[in-house]
């Protein structure tokens, strides 16, 4: 491995947690109430995929991330004033519609695309990082989606961990039951990984990086193509909230054994 | 389907506003650096400075450990470099007030204390990056900028310190008893300088590595006053001194130091000439305090505005919250759903509450951005003066002339209809830069104070309202955002860097100059203007108390009390500090209204269908902003216009004054309804039980039709606050509060 990876991140966005999400009916189908106004953070799955993305590309000189993103551009905007200071990377943008209500079909296709245009896509040395499912939509199958199309056969999903080993194959640990973990070796790129959450700590934003970055991330943003895509001509006949109230309390000072203990009285309950 | 299809009421505030809003308000959409500059600061204050508040880091005067960690999280997160030019290691290029402001903006909204201690190595740094020497500003430029990945070095903290142990300075700057004397001085070497300076309320004093001390001359062998940086290490006594119990602002270090050093005559800010064996420190400490305070104390008036804005969630949250959960609250019912948003007095207080953090941030942000555009004009204009061989504060002040001249005369131009040959002139000053420095230095003397003192004195009141409007829990330790704490602090920034005295002291000389009241007069023209592009703003009303100001000032310019004593002078504080007072007014109110139309006018692309109801909302505080304002200058203006008149009595001369009845009667009869006119009637040797006839307003009625007028324009400005306080009623907002508390 000479010439480093080609990682490219696909993630979009999501409207900050902290929001009260109500689904709602729109003219253009369905939809969170206020949901261009809300705050918008990074699909925190994506997100981990990203650091740990940056933390690969770091590890093997030469290396370079690329963040695929499809989403409504002015949030895209307001989302890489903070992601763009944490870890140096190339944007993508493609201005549609992001949320939990899109065809994953249809967002693949423009993935996809635009994953083969990237200029200099060497199959060689390419990783494709993901969430393997997003916030706002838990299907996780986006991911494999654009794999297939890209026709990547190699892929994982519920990633915690990435390790080169020393004649470049990937060892890879997957998620599975029981606080487990699956262990499979790669040769190589190209590869799929959908990352549940890895193990890195959210960089600290870190201005320097940012203006770095913003040189690129502004002119991609502005030249982002429309990706309309829509929800397949599926109709939603009926949309609600769980039926789980959402209890949202903030508590300082609270040990992990507490918080542990309470969500188990919490899940036991009935 | 299940769900209701929403079409949300087009003009309704559908959720607070957010980052897309504010940087078209506050006009910063097309700067990348300073948005990233807000999401750090966030950041750190959300996450380090909230989780170290709600654990109880205010209760100790000390510098702790734990109060330590946040200077690495300012470094870290870019807060630090953010003063510095790139050159220097910093990330943002040209002016930073704006950027600075804002940065302190996010830091202030969960705690003022780590607002105060981020920005005040900037203030201990501004004396060197305003007026020191090019060696100087390079050398602890790269001192005080964070070490960049892989660079082992410690960060050099500055202090600043003015403020001396009473007798000596506090208000008043010039009583200055730090002394720095000749220790040393052989022929062709540099003097040897021995510095005596006490501090009294040094902010960073608990970790500074160096300070920017004022100090008067103990030596004949020094003339007047400078300023002179002391460095931990140099000579002598560097003592911190004992921490300041503060009540407030606990997450910044005070102490009161004790400084007795030996330091090169180098070290004088700006350097210094030797002149017949007098060493002549090129800049007197006055102008160097001056030049800094212009600019930072506009940030400290943001820092309070932070805090007004930051009010408004959590409040919002605990009326919706109140009663829920209660046997007497079913899900449903209007009791639980809008708790005590159901009564009228808890959403009009808050309308007021936001209404007034809006103004206070837009004044705020414009002074910023206006210091933004006057700074690099400043040094342009420098350059010209030492290029032309102006020196001296007469021939600069003899220069200054001149270009004002052309400056009111641009101003008048921009007034009224031109023909070609105006239109021509008035391209030629357009362009003319040294004018647009002397309209906006003009302005900057006005709103610089005007922001410190409205925004921190008038801030601490409202912030108070704020408080109440939590019940019991607003004075607790527990109350979400801190609001308790951040009323008390509000206290503070009233008070550093120049309490509201000196600031009303400083309106009091600037808003007469002939080239502000010309801007003013323009601003009301243009208020006007956007009266009715913008209808429902308020601007009318703002445009009416600023004429009735305008004239007021010309008025009391000539006008005496009952015993002959001119009302303007500089003894009169009674008068000139209320008319400040009342200008601060009317500078906040029109700096929210600007906002607001940027918004209306440049938010379509960013907001979509939510910006009719959103700019809707905003106009409509700002048109309960501008009717307080309004209501504040009639009634400062009223005071001063009729307070310093004798009021007539039942004498000879008084009486008078009155009509007799059986007159009046009379009258009547000949042109009815004229009696009506008469104020004072007196039968036979009776007068109505009052303190004596009414006074006249002889002389004056163009104050009363004015303020009729004014008080006039205050139609609608109820219906505006209902309006704003319906949607405050329904306005989403997240489900909890995203920092701790
Ligand atoms: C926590 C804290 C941090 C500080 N940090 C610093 C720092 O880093 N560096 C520094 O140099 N200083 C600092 N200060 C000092 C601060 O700037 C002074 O306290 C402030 O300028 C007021 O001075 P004083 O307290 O001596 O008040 P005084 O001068 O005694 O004034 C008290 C009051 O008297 C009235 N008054 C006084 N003079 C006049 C006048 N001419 N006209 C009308 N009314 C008048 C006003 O009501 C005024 O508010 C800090 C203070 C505090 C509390």
């Amino acid at each position: 491995m000479t010439a480093g990876y080609q990682i490219v991140v696909l993630g979009s966005v999501v409207p900050d947690p902290l929001q009260t999400l109500e689904p709602v009916a729109t003219p253009q189908g369905p939809a969170l109430k206020n949901e261009a106004m809300l705050p918008a953070v990074l699909d925190p799955w994506a997100a981990h995929a990203l650091f740990e993305a940056a933390n690969l590309a770091a590890k093997v000189p030469g290396s370079k991330v690329t963040l695929v993103s499809l989403g409504p551009k002015a949030k895209l905007q307001q989302v890489m004033m903070a992601v763009a200071q944490k870890v140096p990377l190339e944007l993508v943008a493609l201005d549609g519609p992001a949320g939990g209500f899109t065809d994953a079909h249809e967002v693949a296709v423009r993935l996809a695309a635009a994953v083969k245009a990237l200029p200099g896509l060497d199959r060689g040395r390419l990783l494709l990082f993901g969430g393997w499912e997003s916030a706002s939509r838990g299907a996780g199958v986006t991911l494999q989606l654009v794999g297939e199309r890209l026709e990547i056969h190699d892929q994982f999903q519920g990633v915690d961990q990435i390790a080169v080993q020393a004649g470049g194959a990937l060892e890879i640990l997957e998620r599975v039951e029981g606080g487990k973990h699956q262990v499979s070796v790669v040769a190589g790129p190209p590869a799929v990984l959908g990352w549940a959450t890895g193990s890195l700590p959210e960089p600290k934003n870190n201005p320097q990086i940012g203006m770095a970055n913003m040189r690129q991330v502004m002119p991609a943003l502005q030249r982002a193509p429309a990706a309309p895509v829509g929800t397949a001509g599926v109709e939603f006949l009926s949309v609600a909230v769980p039926k789980a109230q959402r209890e949202t309390r903030i508590v300082k000072d609270a040990s992990p054994d507490e918080i542990a203990r309470e969500l188990v009285e919490w899940i036991s309950q009935d | 389907m299940a769900s209701p299809a929403v079409n949300p009421a087009l003009d309704a505030l559908r959720t607070l506003p957010g980052d897309d809003v504010r940087q078209i308000m506050w006009r910063f959409a097309d700067r990348y650096d300073v948005q990233m500059l807000v999401q750090s600061a966030r950041q750190v204050a959300r996450g380090p400075v909230a989780r170290l508040v709600a654990a109880g880091g205010r209760n100790d005067h000390d510098w702790t450990p734990r109060k330590a960690e946040l200077l690495a999280a300012y470094d870290a997160s870019g807060i630090t470099a953010a003063f510095m030019e790139p050159e220097e290691g910093g990330f943002i290029s040209g002016p930073k007030n704006l950027a600075l402001a804002l940065a302190a903006f996010e830091l202030a909204w969960v705690d003022a204390g780590a607002a105060t201690g981020a920005l005040a190595g900037f203030l201990g740094l501004s004396p060197i990056h305003e007026k020191g020497t090019p060696e100087q500003r390079r050398h602890y430029m790269s001192l005080a900028v964070p070490p960049k990945p892989g660079e082992e070095r410690k960060t050099w903290r500055a202090a600043f310190a003015l403020t001396e142990p009473i007798p000596y300075v506090g208000v008043d700057t010039g009583m200055l008893s730090g002394r720095i004397r000749v220790a040393e001085w052989q022929d062709g070497a540099e003097p040897v300088l021995q510095v005596e300076k006490r501090g009294r309320f040094i902010t960073n004093m608990g970790f500074a590595s160096f300070v920017t001390a004022a100090v008067d001359s103990g030596d004949p062998r020094i003339k007047g006053s400078c300023m002179v940086i002391l460095e931990e290490g140099d000579p002598g006594t560097f003592d911190r001194g004992t921490p300041t119990r503060k009540l407030v602002h606990q997450l910044s270090s005070t102490t009161d130091p004790i400084f007795s050093l030996r330091v090169p005559a180098s070290r004088i800010v700006g350097g210094y000439t030797v002149k017949d064996g007098v060493i002549v420190p090129n800049f007197d400490h006055s102008t160097i305090i001056e030049a800094v305070f212009r600019r930072t104390r506009v940030t400290v008036g943001v820092i309070t505005a932070a805090k007004l804005l930051s009010a408004i969630e959590p409040v919002i949250r605990y009326q919706r919250n109140r009663f829920r959960g209660a046997e007497q609250a079913a899900p449903g019912s209007i009791r639980h759903d809008l708790g005590i948003q159901q009564r009228e007095d808890a959403l009009h207080r808050l309308v007021e509450v936001w209404a007034t953090g809006e103004a206070a941030a837009s004044l705020g942000l414009s002074t910023a951005r206006l210091f933004d555009e006057l700074d690099p004009l400043d040094r342009r204009k420098d350059a010209l003066l030492a290029a032309q061989g102006i020196a001296g504060a007469r021939a600069t002040m003899k220069w200054m002339k001149l270009v004002e001249r052309s400056a009111l005369e641009y101003l008048d131009l921009a007034a009224r209809p031109r023909g070609a040959a105006d239109e021509a002139r008035f391209r030629v000053l357009g362009a003319d830069e040294m004018v647009r420095f002397a309209l906006l230095d003009a302005q900057a003397n006005v709103l610089c104070p005007a922001t410190k003192l409205w925004d921190t004195g008038h801030g601490a009141t409202v912030l108070r309202e704020a408080v109440s409007l939590m019940g019991g829990y607003g004075i607790t330790e527990d109350c979400p955002g801190f609001l308790g704490q951040k009323w008390m602090d509000s206290q503070l920034e009233a008070t550093y860097e120049g309490p509201e005295a000196v600031q009303r002291r400083q309106l009091s000389v600037t808003m007469t100059a002939p080239l502000f009241l010309a801007q003013l007069r323009g601003w009301a023209r243009e208020l006007r203007h956007l009266a009715s592009s913008h209808p429902g703003t308020g601007a009318c009303a703002l445009a009416s108390a600023m004429e009735l100001w305008l004239w007021t000032v010309t008025y009391l310019a000539g006008a005496t009390d009952a015993d002959g004593e001119r009302l303007v002078q500089p003894a009169r504080q009674g008068v000139s500090f209320k008319l400040a007072d009342a200008l601060a007014w009317l500078c906040a109110s029109r700096a929210q209204i600007l906002d607001a139309v940027a918004l209306a006018d440049g938010g379509a692309a960013a907001l979509g269908d939510a910006l009719p109801g959103t700019a809707r909302f905003l106009a409509d505080l700002c048109h309960v902003e501008a009717a307080r304002a309004a209501g504040e200058v009639g009634r400062i203006c009223a005071e001063l216009v009729h307070g310093y008149n004798r009021h007539p009595a039942w004498d000879e001369e008084g009486r008078r004054a009155c009509w007799s009845a059986v007159d009046a009667e009379a009258l009547e009869g000949i042109v009815a309804g004229l009696a009506g006119c008469a104020c004072d009637q007196v039968e036979g040797e009776h007068h109505p039980e009052k303190e004596g006839p009414c006074a006249s307003c002889r002389g004056i009625t163009d104050f009363a039709r004015l303020r009729v007028k004014m008080d006039g324009c205050l139609t609608g400005a109820m219906l505006a606050k209902d309006r704003a306080a319906e949607a405050l009623a329904h306005v989403m907002i997240p489900e909890a509060l995203d920092y701790p508390a």
